[in-house]
């Protein structure tokens, strides 16, 4: 369909796709390799000693690149993932030279591991760039969008949601939400740095068993608007919620880029978010591991406890 | 409680760990009176999956008493004697309702990393990776089994643990790699691997009518049980096995393929096995996939191809062509081990099968380490490990 949008001739766009593409796949195999081989992925990047800093800061930047390039090939907000990776770039430059004046370098191996790192920023920023300039990438909004399908009616679905009382038992980044008499409602989540933002809500539309949507209204700490619909799903399998979100992150698109960094994948949040909605709906609790006591996570998946039981 | 832990690539080591404690309405604590060492394991030994963490208890072959319960459980009391599956699964969710319970859609708190990279999540597995719920194991004095009152399966006391412990993995899992390939009379079916997943494959081919099984691997002792359970076999360093697959069926090659060995296969050329050892440790490929490129290769027209051994991440020259343009079907998939293992339990109890004939090893929890070199190195004579605490 792009084609025939740009009458058949390549695009920035498309050039944009295709580097973005490529990039995702050199994250994942860098990434692979970070992880199956810190220690020797190291070496070739010109760090000469070994050592438990070492291999941690080598396998950490390894799920970082495959986080990155799986985020990248899933064409899902390819450039935030983009972007991600620019901002990845820079810390690479920065723990190398790092690592290189506190562990000893072998100064042809660096300069050659700094020379690929400047070139493979460039492509970042020429990709990310080609992707950004998007007329519905609304300039500083934020957008995630997330499914998940539950065993169980539409209208038992719906009425667990419709109680938005309801919703800090599944969604993360929610401290609380009181629905006032007036049907307003007060929310308050976790921001950034553990601060608590708030927002004053209200229902914009309400169709049972079909659709909710609300907006934040009034000053709110992050602007935001969001919507859950509700469909059959095919073959009798139970309910499709379908929840989408639009906010304003603090701090810009900046801001959303160094969350990101930090694993706060909006798009991420909310399939956890939905993901738990599903195990309280279906097995009336959230399930909890000894790696990920609090329940499903991905955010935390750098800090997991060992699989150990909790003492 | 005493459990043996992952340390790292090639180091496990039993150490004292805090006792498990209900986390989950639908938990029960379970007092481990056997457990066993799985080639899976093996994988993780070897680091090869990916997220495991330095103190991950391992284990997820294990059955026990239970000594606790969690106020959502029914049908199970304190003193029942239990045999765990080692997927973890809730069984009301849609994938559990249709009874593949390797892939149920609530017990992986972790499924947003394995989203990454396998595109869904399957099931959390005990003790095997976060990525895969990072639940600790069964390798233990002691385990938190999730969701038991579907799980965990009732067994009487007159049968002995060696006889039902396999029903946790390796019976019922062999016995899908003859399922899936919908082995029947008539059939003739090639196994490869003959570590303990392919001896029971063997067996339930068998069980299933299957009129012959050839076996194949390189350890004679491995074949010659493989020859006890009425195999034919083939030592892959000895033959060039699609030919004498061929020859040993008319030249049409095995109605039925099953992989049971998985990710690090050896190869019998030692320069070919060097150049996908090479590829897998710098990660350009996660798998050495000799023996799935041999059976898709072997196999007759029309066939079937079933891989039961483990695999865990992209692969490199996969015969595409051979697979489609000779109406070739492939299934994998980790075992759905709930579905099977009533089943299974009835053919033990009538004397079909016993299953303690692939046991070489018995020593205490304490020897964990010992028991993973010996199992690696295929020491000694070894077939499979068990462990008491
Ligand atoms: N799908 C499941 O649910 C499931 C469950 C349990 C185990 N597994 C997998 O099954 C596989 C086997 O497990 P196991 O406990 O028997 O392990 P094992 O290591 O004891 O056995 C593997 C056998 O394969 C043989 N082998 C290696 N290369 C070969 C080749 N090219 N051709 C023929 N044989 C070859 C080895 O010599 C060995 O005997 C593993 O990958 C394990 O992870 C899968
Ligand atoms: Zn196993
Ligand atoms: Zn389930």
């Amino acid at each position: 369909m792009r084609a025939v949008l740009s009458s058949g001739r390549t695009t920035g766009r498309e050039t944009a796709e295709e580097l973005a593409r490529g990039l995702g796949m050199f994250s994942l195999a860098l990434g692979s390799a970070q992880l199956a081989a810190p220690v020797a992925v190291a070496r070739l990047a010109g760090v000469r000693a070994d050592g438990p800093t070492v291999r941690g800061v080598t396998s950490l930047c390894g799920v970082r690149e495959l986080v990155q390039g799986a985020g990248i090939l899933s064409g899902r907000g390819t450039a935030g993932w983009l972007w991600s990776r620019v901002a990845g770039d820079v810390l690479d430059v920065a723990t190398l030279a790092v690592g290189a004046a506190r562990r000893g370098a072998a100064p042809a191996r660096l300069g050659l591991s700094l020379a690929a790192l400047a070139g493979v920023t460039v492509a970042d920023v020429v990709a990310a760039r080609g992707l950004s300039r998007r007329g519905d990438d609304g300039a500083d909004e934020c957008r995630a969008v997330a499914a998940v399908t539950v065993n169980r009616s539409r209208a038992e679905t719906y009425r667990h949601w419709s109680d938005l009382e309801h919703l800090p038992e599944f969604m993360a980044h929610l401290r609380s939400v009181r629905v006032e008499a007036s049907g307003r409602s007060h929310w308050e989540a976790v921001g950034p740095a553990g601060s608590t933002v708030r927002w004053d809500a209200e229902i914009v539309e309400d169709r049972e068993d079909e659709v909710i949507s609300w907006r934040s209204v009034g000053d709110a700490d992050v602007e935001n608007t969001g919507s859950v619909r509700f469909r059959d799903a095919a073959g009798g399998r139970g309910t499709e919620v379908v929840v989408e979100l639009r906010y304003r992150p603090p701090g810009g698109r900046a801001g959303a880029v160094a969350a990101k960094l930090l694993g706060e994948e909006p798009n991420q949040q909310l399939r956890d978010d939905l993901r738990r909605f599903k195990q309280v709906l279906e097995i009336g609790e959230v399930v909890r591991s000894e790696g990920s006591p609090t329940g499903q996570s991905t955010r935390q998946q750098l800090a997991q406890r060992p699989a150990q039981p909790v003492a | 409680m005493r459990a043996n832990c992952w340390t790292g690539k090639r180091s496990v080591e039993v150490r004292e760990v805090p006792d498990p404690t209900i986390l989950n309405r639908r938990d029960a604590i379970v007092k481990i009176t056997s457990t066993a060492i799985c080639g899976s394991d093996l994988h993780l030994y070897n680091g090869f999956i990916p997220t495991m963490r330095e103190g991950d208890v391992l284990g997820h072959e294990f059955m026990g008493e239970v000594v606790e319960i969690g106020p959502g459980v029914d049908g199970l009391s304190v003193g029942d004697r239990v045999v765990v599956p080692f997927p973890i699964a809730c069984g009301v969710c849609g994938a559990c309702e249709r009874g593949m319970t390797a892939l149920c859609e609530n017990s992986n708190p972790n499924a947003g990393i394995a989203e990454k990279l396998l595109g869904h999540s399957p099931a959390a597995l005990f003790g095997y990776s976060h990525m895969l719920g990072g639940y600790p194991g069964g390798q233990a004095e002691y385990a938190r089994v999730p969701f038991a009152d579907f799980g965990a399966l009732k067994v009487e006391s007159d049968l002995s643990d060696e006889k039902v412990l396999f029903l946790s993995d390796i019976f019922p899992t062999g016995y899908m790699g003859a399922d899936m390939a919908e082995v029947g009379p008539g059939d003739v079916v090639a196994v490869w691997g003959a570590g303990p997943v392919g001896q029971f494959a063997i067996a339930s081919c068998f069980l299933r009518g299957a009129e012959r099984v050839i076996a194949i691997d390189r350890i004679d002792h491995r074949l010659r049980l493989a020859q006890e359970t009425g195999a034919e076999t083939l030592d892959f360093e000895q033959v060039s096995v699609p030919e004498a697959l061929a020859e040993m069926t008319g030249g049409r090659g095995p109605d039925k393929c099953i992989d049971a060995v998985g990710m690090e296969a050896h190869h019998a050329n030692h320069a070919l096995h060097a150049y996908d050892r090479a590829k897998q440790a710098a990660m350009l490929e996660t798998e050495r996939p000799h023996v799935l490129r041999e059976a898709v290769m072997s196999c007759a027209n029309g066939g079937i191809v079933s891989v039961i051994g483990v695999y865990g991440g992209f692969t490199d020259k996969f015969p595409m062509g051979s697979f489609m343009n000779r109406y070739l079907t492939m299934r994998a998939g980790q075992c759905h081990v709930h579905r099977y293992m009533p089943t299974l339990l009835d053919h033990v109890r009538n004397g079909d099968i016993d299953p303690s004939f692939v046991i070489t090893h018995r020593m205490p929890l304490d020897d964990a380490p010992k028991g993973y070199r010996t199992f690696l190195e295929k020491a000694d004579d070894c077939e499979k490990v068990v462990l008491t605490p």
